[in-house]
């Protein structure tokens, strides 16, 4: 039987090939931008180059002071010396990287003016984020203690500043009238990644003054820990220091700031963050209430296309009932060949979206983005496929199986 | 084999009500060919459609095999129709998009029957018509008559007792039309198939079991 639906379903949609391309063009293109969305939010969210640990990480990256009296508020980042004095005190996590938010500064490569970023680490985040190393070898803490104006810098750093293909080890890079010396070269770092920097150096060469004893700054830390089973016992540990600051301050300020996981900071630095809530809630909300919106468009579209296709159909539904066909059986079989619509349709989505991904990844619109569909991505869109074809079909084979036989059989 | 009890018919709207039966009572044996005469709206479809439970009666009783059918849920109408009834209509009703091997074996997907037995059942019915060398063409590859004896050929594959007609030759010329009506009498004395024809054609009618005169939603003779 599914043979002859299957045979039906072709053969109706050869018949009115505008409207099957309608219907086609509806359903693929909305798979396709949920394939291409969920794959840039599945990159930009999940654990990739460098940051693999993701799973067994918190981001201390927000603060929000307010102060008691006047009620002013202040957002930002921790700063240097809230991580190193503070989060580094504390026992549960196993290692903790410290970064420096990205400074643009100017550099000159013959005649050609560059703007590198420039990112200040600790030694330790080089163990926390697995770089791939193509030339030398990160800073340690000696050279950090050192003070040593030494750099990593990228691949792509390398060739725009160096040129192509040549050995950037030993050599030196100058940017923002500072001359440091190469000893390693990395991987470039997706533009989309919270660690994205073209140059990285020991943060004891910044111009930072270390004195300054301010809890909010431009730094960020990744408390790497054993396993995530350790993320309850951190964070308490983490709010309990929270907790004393407040208690212990003398000015009037209350300070918010957590350990979150990765998903949570991100959410946290959206508008619907608040002091206590990360927003995370509003946030998955948000995103699933903007998937059914995108969902149902195309759908209530494609309904409308069946109910007329349907109304087309009406002689073959009459003669089905009368030769033994029963409602539950006709609404099953339109059900199926608009499935194996949505199917045909979906499947044109994925592979659009491969090429266009592929176009996406090559023409380096977004420097080194390498987007993907995978498993998770590609399973949701098949799924939103099928959830597709039922809501699109469920409607007019309900109202096709309600046809009286007598009244198709004279249309 | 078939039994009408006092069949009435009325057709509502909002503002107008329509008697299109009006207590027809009718008894039907097995083996007979009964033909349903009469002008342009005394209610012969009404009738053959509610013989074939494609319509339900305002009033009265149909019994089909003994069987009553009014307390039959759609289901089961759909299962009773498979298994006992086949249909003949005037505009063949054929599915464009199937060949004609797939249309004649479209009663029999609604059965438990794999894809083999379909096929033999199918091309048996079809060799009865005098089509086999028609099963990969489409219906519109085919003339009226022969669209009709496929119409025909899917009535009869699932070897129903009770064949249902609704002018069947009112689409074809003379010579077709006798032909049609030759395949239909050869059907009712070597099969036993009990047929009810509704009809125009005084002739076709001359040559049934039985003729039965509708005028204006009552039987007259």
């Amino acid at each position: 039987m599914l043979k002859n639906y299957f045979k039906i379903a072709i053969a109706v949609l050869q018949r009115r090939k505008f409207f099957t391309f309608i219907s086609l063009f509806g359903i693929s293109f909305t798979l396709t931008i949920i394939i291409l969305v969920s794959a840039f939010i599945s990159h930009v969210l999940s654990a990739g180059y460098p940051d693999v640990n993701r799973d067994r990480e918190l981001y201390v990256s927000k603060m929000h002071i307010i102060n008691k009296k006047n009620r002013s508020a202040y957002n930002g980042g921790p700063s240097f010396y809230f991580i190193s004095h503070y989060v580094s005190a504390l026992k549960t996590q196993e290692k903790l990287a410290m970064f420096s938010n990205n400074s643009s500064t100017n550099s000159y490569a013959s005649t050609k003016k560059l703007v590198i970023n420039l990112q200040y680490t600790n030694d330790v985040f080089w163990d926390v984020l697995q770089f791939n190393f193509i030339e030398g070898k990160p800073y340690n803490k000696q050279q950090l203690d050192n003070g040593e104006k030494v750099a990593v810098i990228s691949e792509d750093t390398r060739t725009n500043y160096f040129g192509e293909d040549v050995q950037a080890v030993g050599k030196y890079i100058e940017t923002d009238n500072v001359q440091y010396r190469v000893i390693g070269v990395v991987k470039s770092v997706p533009f989309t990644s919270n660690v994205y920097a073209d140059m990285y150096a020991p943060y004891t060469v910044s111009k930072e003054d270390f004195h300054n004893t301010g809890l909010m700054g431009g730094y960020t830390g990744i408390l790497l820990l054993r396993s995530s089973g350790d993320f309850d016992k951190m964070r308490l540990e983490f709010n309990e220091m929270v907790d004393k600051i407040n208690t212990t301050a003398q000015n009037n300020d209350q300070v918010y700031t957590f350990a979150n996981t990765f998903l949570e900071s991100f959410t946290r630095s959206l508008p619907f963050g608040e002091e206590t809530d990360s927003g995370m809630t509003i946030f998955l909300l948000i995103v699933t209430v903007i998937f059914l919106l995108f969902l149902l468009l195309p759908t209530l579209n494609l309904v409308n296309i069946n109910i007329s296709r349907i109304m087309e159909r009406s002689s073959e539904i009459a003669v089905r009932k009368a030769f033994g066909a029963s409602s539950q059986t006709l609404v099953y079989q339109f059900i199926v060949e608009n499935l194996i619509l949505t199917c045909i349709g979906g499947i044109i989505g994925v592979v659009l979206s491969y090429i266009i991904l592929a176009i996406t990844n090559s023409s380096n619109i977004i420097p080194n983005l390498a987007l993907t569909i995978n498993f998770k991505v590609l399973f949701t869109s098949l799924l939103a496929c099928i959830v597709f074809g039922l809501l699109s079909g469920v409607y007019p084979a309900w109202r096709m199986s309600r046809m009286q036989v007598t009244t198709a059989l004279k249309a | 084999m078939i039994r009408l009890e006092k069949i009435e018919k009325v057709y509502r709207t909002s503002t107008v009500e329509t008697l299109a039966l009006s207590s027809i009572s009718l008894n039907i044996v097995k083996g007979e060919f009964l033909s349903i005469m009469g002008p342009s709206g005394c209610g012969k479809s009404t009738l053959l459609n509610i013989m074939g439970l494609l319509d339900a009666p305002t009033k009265g009783e149909i019994k089909i095999d003994e069987q009553t059918t009014g307390n039959l849920n759609d289901r089961q109408l759909a299962n009773f129709r498979n298994k006992k009834l086949g249909f003949i209509f005037q505009s063949y009703h054929l599915i464009n998009d199937l060949k004609v091997l797939d249309n004649v074996e479209l009663p029999l997907l609604y059965r438990s029957a794999s894809a083999g037995e379909r096929k033999k059942l199918a091309s048996e019915a079809l060799e009865k018509v005098g089509l086999s060398n028609r099963v990969k063409h489409f219906p519109t590859q085919l003339s009226g008559g022969q669209k009709q004896r496929v119409a025909i050929a899917r009535a009869i594959v699932g070897q129903p007792e009770i064949i249902l007609a609704d002018e069947p030759t009112g689409n074809l010329d003379s010579a077709m039309g006798n032909e049609i009506m030759d395949i239909l009498l050869h059907l009712n004395k070597t099969d036993g198939a009990t047929i009810v024809m509704v009809t125009h054609d005084e002739n076709m009618a001359r040559r049934t079991h039985r003729l039965v005169r509708l005028f204006d939603g009552s039987q007259v003779q």
